[in-house]
Formats: structure tokens, C-alpha cells, sequence
């Protein structure tokens, strides 16, 4: 025990002795938290779109000033010839082209049905297929308007009609940030633990103070033990700032106990912490410990669930899901946070993340070796 | 007890796949005894110096340091040896008494015991005054006494001393021999590596090392005798010109 206290005693001189380490710990989080948020966002807005109207008529000019007036678009072109709304979509300067043909009103009026011709630049699928979908059910309003004004009495609906309606459980006002902050939060806690580990201990390996100890009675056990309370206290602090910032900028407050969400933020820290012990006992130098957590931190990101649906993936990619720490963290956190969740409900997911734990640290203790 | 043996080593060898770094090197030292353990870069020294201190498993041959087995009983040797590598391994980011008190401490020492004999070191070394001042800003002569006096804090039985004066002024060096003497005195026995051959003098016993095998071991004075030498440098020269081993 008396061991344990002078490797703690060291450890925490050291760190609050680095403005630097002290400044990623801290200023790292709130930043990211500030910023993030508001750029990561799901709606698609701003969509650049040209439009070709032959017709010059009413209607034409009323359906692009319905579009106009969604919010989502932006006219960057209004012109009659084909080729150079091309151009412009060609250039980047367009996302969407919507072609009004010549004898728009005429059919419409004549032959009650008229088309439309929609071109959608697909560089990038999540706009051009939101953007689509949106100009879509602009023109199918815009197409009940249009009939409701003809119809005068419509005793009998000719067509049968399915009227959805929706109702958003658990984040009524479809807020995205309510959902992205609690697992921005994850992240930062996942790149704060297993980093900041990892590079302490191999910088101790490049420097030569670690055999200085390994020639010590200083256990393994101990020795890691040293290094971990210290970061998971930094950890837990790092969380806290974390939740204040959600509440005080997004005033975000969990839906559940604040307990719960601390009691899977102290287990799903060790598991962390583990992966980075178990990286510095492969690392040679530090590049590599960079190295190494960039690489499992893309796959952490990407596979987590925080940007896109784990349940939308390919199987092979929800088994990687399934290996993946923060896709446990972000479905409890969104869980406790939203829905309210108690222990009981995420008690799979901290079983799960219990074993994280046991099995990262236990490598790392069986890869650590005092003698070579 | 006068000739009580500290280090046994008999046909100890390290292997690093097919190098044999170490080659059947056998040999002892007595207690109090200022060992000196030459020989030229990448001889085997620093290898076989802590596979002696624990950090390395031999790959064949016996060892007992300080009545311990090296196979099985090493963190009880760790127990009674101290270490100073060839790297500089104060934690620069401490100053002189954290750095004191850490390595004290995780030894086992009593927070009086450490507390008092930090004060009588500090004096010794005439650090008083930089007592609070980070390591990092220390000359490296100073360093390197501050980290002898580190490794010997605890009191062990045995100390390594991995090239300690490397890179130390004639001065500083003087200052360090000094200090190799006292310890000795007070019955530690001293493990020493070196490239200095007027330290080499310095040695009760002195072994040379070439390519992994202890090619001599004796006395400074029956060395040179043996090799008809007028100095340890010429002994020196003598057998490490047979190495056929490129240095590191």
C-alpha cells in the first residue's frame, strides 16, 4: 500500500506539474464539446439548387418559390438552358437541378398531370439523397395544393389515402444535439483515457525511467495501478466537465439517474484505460503508441454508432460493433440520457463493458514484463 | 565473513536468437569489493549486467546475487541491489527531493528514515540548496552524482553501475570515485562498468570482456604484470584488439 502511495504521489506531481498534459485534458474537451456539436450536424441545409424553367408560368414560378421559401435550398441559378445548369452542377455550384418543361401549366391544366425532371449531383449520397427526398415532398405538397384548389368538393376521396402521422418518442423535437453531445462526450472520454495512458507510460520507456523501476521491488500490479487511478480520476473529472458543458450549453440533463451514467463512466473508463496500457506494453516509442490508438480510435469512431446506425450496417460490420467499447458507452449514455434509463436497464451493456475491462488489463498485466 | 561471496556467476548466457551476446562467462565478487567490468562497446557488459540485476532472463548457466537465485528469486535480488543504468533515469520533471523520496519509497523505507537521510545526502552532495529545484536544471555531473547517491539510498547490499561517468568532467569524475570508495567502505559492493582505463585502476579487481567472454580477471597490478603492460590501457589494448566483434 505504502508503495502504491509514493507511485500515486509521483504520478499526480508529474501531471499537474505539465500545462500541456493538463491542457488537453481540460481545454481539449470543453472546445471540442463547444464546437462540435453545432458543425455535426444530420440536417442537410444549404442545398444548392438550379432550376430550369421553360414554362415561365404561374404555377412554375409559384412551385419555385415554394421550394425557395423551405428553407432548405438555396437558388443559385434560375436559367432556361439545360447545358448550363449542367455547368453549374459540374462545377460544384449546384447540388440539385429541378427542370420545369415548356408546357408545365398547359398539361397541368389540360390534362390534369404534368412532369418534372429532377438531376441530382450524388458526390456526396447523404445530400443528394436528403435534398432529393426533400424537393420530393416539397412538389407532392405543392401537388395536393394545386388539387385541393381544383376539387372544390370532394365529397368522396377518389383515391384511398394512408395518412401517417408521427409522434417522436423519447426526443420529441427531433433536437440532433440531445443525441450527438452525450456521444461526442464518449469519444472524448475514449481518446483522453487510452491516449493520454499510453503515452505516459512509453514516454517513461524512452526516457529509461521504467527499467529504473523495473529494477525496483515495485510490482506489476502496483506499478500499473499507479498509472491507472491516477487517469481514472482525471478520467471521471473530464466527464464531469463534459456533462456541465451539456447542460450549460445545450441544457442537456439526463432523462435517469446521474448515477447510473457515473457508474458505467467509472467501469467503461477502465476498460479504456486497459486498451491503453495494453498499447504502451506493444509500443516501443511514442510515434507508435500514436500510431496504434489513431488507427483503433478511427474504427472506434466510425463503427460506434455515433455517425451513422449500428442496426443500418452490414453484419460483418455489426460484429466489429460488437468489439467496439463506445458503441456501448453511446447506446447507454443515449439511453440514460433520452429514455431514462436505470440501472437495470443497461445492466447487459455494463457486463459487457465489465468484461472490457477485466480483459484489457489482464493482457496488459500478462504483457508487462519486469525482465526480458 | 571477511571473504564472503555477494555475486556467484558460472557459465551464465544470453542468447538473442542466434547472437550470443553473453558467452559462459563465470566469475565472483566479494563483499565490499569494487568490481570493475571492462571491455569494448558491445562486448556484452550492459547485458550481462542486468541479467546480474534481474532485467534479463539468461538464457543458460547460474547466478546468485547476493544469495538469490537469478532464475527464480530476482525481485528478492531487487531487494538488495541498486541500479544505475546507462541512461540517465531521474524523472527530470522532480526535484531533487521528490526524486529522492520516490525511489525511497517505493523501496519500502520509512517516511523518518527517508526524511532524515535526505537531508545528511543533500549535505554530502552540497545540494542543499537546490534541494526543491527540478532535476532537468541540474549540470550533468551533478545529475549523475545525485543518481549514485539515488541508487545507494536504500542501502542496498549490492550496486550496478552501468558507465556511470560517462560524459562527466575530470573533476566531477574525481568527486564520483570518491563517492564508489565510501560506499564501498560502508559494504556495498560495487559493480562497475567503465571506459576509463585510470578508473579502471581505481578497482580492487578488474574482468575484461571481449566479444561475451571474460578474456581476463585480476587485479589491476597482477594484470599488467601478466600482460608485461605498463598501464591498464595497454592490457586493455591488448585484448580488445583480438575482438572480431563491430562495436555498437
Amino acid at each position: 500500500m505504502r508503495t502504491l502511495k509514493y507511485l500515486l504521489q509521483k504520478e499526480f506531481r508529474q501531471i499537474f506539474r505539465d500545462p500541456s498534459i493538463l491542457r488537453l485534458i481540460f481545454i481539449m474537451p470543453v472546445i471540442q464539446l463547444i464546437i462540435l456539436p453545432f458543425a455535426a450536424d444530420y440536417e442537410i441545409k444549404n442545398i444548392k439548387l438550379a432550376v430550369i424553367d421553360h414554362d415561365h408560368s404561374s404555377y412554375s414560378r409559384n412551385l419555385i418559390a415554394k421550394i425557395a421559401s423551405s428553407g432548405y435550398f438555396i437558388l443559385t441559378n434560375y436559367t432556361g438552358s439545360y447545358s448550363e445548369a449542367m455547368g453549374k452542377l459540374e462545377h460544384d455550384k449546384a447540388d440539385l437541378i429541378l427542370e420545369v418543361p415548356v408546357s408545365f401549366e398547359k398539361e397541368l391544366v389540360k390534362e390534369s398531370e404534368s412532369k418534372l425532371f429532377l438531376a441530382v449531383n450524388a458526390i456526396n449520397g447523404v445530400k443528394a439523397g436528403l435534398g432529393s427526398a426533400y424537393l420530393r415532398s416539397i412538389i407532392q405538397d405543392y401537388n395536393k395544393e394545386v388539387r385541393t384548389e381544383w376539387i372544390q368538393f370532394p365529397r368522396f376521396d377518389p383515391e384511398t389515402n394512408i395518412a401517417v402521422t408521427y409522434s417522436n418518442w423519447f426526443n420529441p423535437s427531433m433536437n440532433y444535439k440531445i443525441f450527438m453531445v452525450p456521444g461526442i462526450l464518449v469519444l472524448l472520454l475514449t481518446m483522453v483515457g487510452a491516449n493520454l495512458t499510453a503515452i505516459n507510460i512509453v514516454r517513461e520507456k524512452e526516457i529509461g525511467t521504467i527499467e529504473q523501476i523495473n529494477v525496483t521491488p515495485v510490482s506489476k500490479v502496483h506499478f500499473i495501478l499507479g498509472k491507472l487511478i491516477p487517469f481514472w480520476i482525471l478520467g471521471l473529472a473530464v466527464f464531469t466537465l463534459g456533462l456541465g458543458i451539456a447542460r450549460l450549453f445545450y441544457g442537456i440533463t439526463p432523462a435517469g439517474n446521474m448515477m447510473t451514467v457515473y457508474v458505467f463512466a467509472a467501469v467503461y473508463l477502465l476498460a479504456v484505460l486497459g486498451l491503453g496500457l495494453l498499447i504502451s506494453t506493444y509500443a516501443d516509442n511514442q510515434q507508435q503508441a500514436m500510431l496504434i490508438s489513431f488507427f483503433l480510435m478511427m474504427i472506434f469512431i466510425l463503427l460506434g454508432g455515433l455517425y451513422t446506425s449500428i442496426d443500418s450496417m452490414p453484419s460483418w460490420a455489426k460484429a466489429i460493433t460488437k468489439a467496439n467499447p463506445v458503441s456501448y458507452f453511446i447506446e447507454v449514455i443515449r439511453m440514460v440520457v433520452l429514455k431514462g434509463s436505470g440501472l437495470a436497464d443497461i445492466k447487459s451493456q455494463l457486463l459487457t463493458i465489465s468484461g472490457f475491462a477485466i480483459v484489457l488489463n489482464g493482457w496488459a498485466i500478462l504483457n508487462y514484463h519486469k525482465r526480458s | 565473513m571477511v571473504n564472503e561471496k555477494v555475486i556467484l556467476v558460472e557459465n551464465l548466457t544470453k542468447k538473442f536468437e542466434d547472437f550470443t551476446a553473453v558467452d559462459h562467462i563465470s566469475f565472483d565478487v566479494h563483499k565490499g569489493e569494487i568490481f570493475g567490468f571492462l571491455g569494448a562497446n558491445g562486448a556484452g557488459k550492459t547485458t550481462a549486467m542486468r541479467m546480474l540485476s534481474g532485467l534479463s532472463m539468461p538464457t543458460s548457466g547460474k547466478a546468485m546475487v547476493a544469495g538469490f537465485d537469478v532464475y527464480r528469486e530476482n525481485e528478492k535480488i531487487k531487494r538488495n541491489i541498486g541500479y544505475m543504468s546507462q541512461k540517465f533515469s531521474l524523472y527530470e520533471d522532480l526535484t531533487v527531493r521528490e526524486n529522492i523520496r520516490f525511489y525511497a519509497g517505493i523501496y519500502g523505507k520509512s517516511s523518518h528514515f527517508i526524511k532524515e537521510k535526505t537531508e545528511l545526502v543533500l549535505d554530502e552532495l552540497h545540494l542543499t540548496a537546490e534541494g526543491d529545484k527540478l532535476v532537468k536544471s541540474l549540470p550533468l555531473g551533478w545529475k549523475q552524482k545525485l543518481a549514485f547517491s539515488v541508487a545507494i539510498f536504500h542501502e542496498p547490499r549490492i550496486v550496478f553501475l552501468d558507465e556511470p561517468t560517462g560524459g562527466v568532467d575530470p573533476v566531477t569524475r574525481r568527486e564520483f570515485w570518491h563517492m564508489i570508495y565510501e560506499a564501498a567502505a560502508s559494504g556495498i559492493t560495487v559493480f562497475v562498468t567503465t571506459h576509463y582505463m585510470d578508473e579502471a585502476e581505481y578497482c580492487d579487481r578488474v574482468s575484461i570482456m571481449v566479444d561475451g567472454r571474460i578474456d581476463a580477471l585480476d587485479t589491476p597490478q597482477q594484470l599488467k604484470k601478466t600482460f608485461a603492460a605498463i598501464s591498464m590501457d595497454e592490457v586493455f589494448l591488448k585484448l580488445a584488439r583480438k575482438a572480431t566483434r563491430a562495436g555498437d
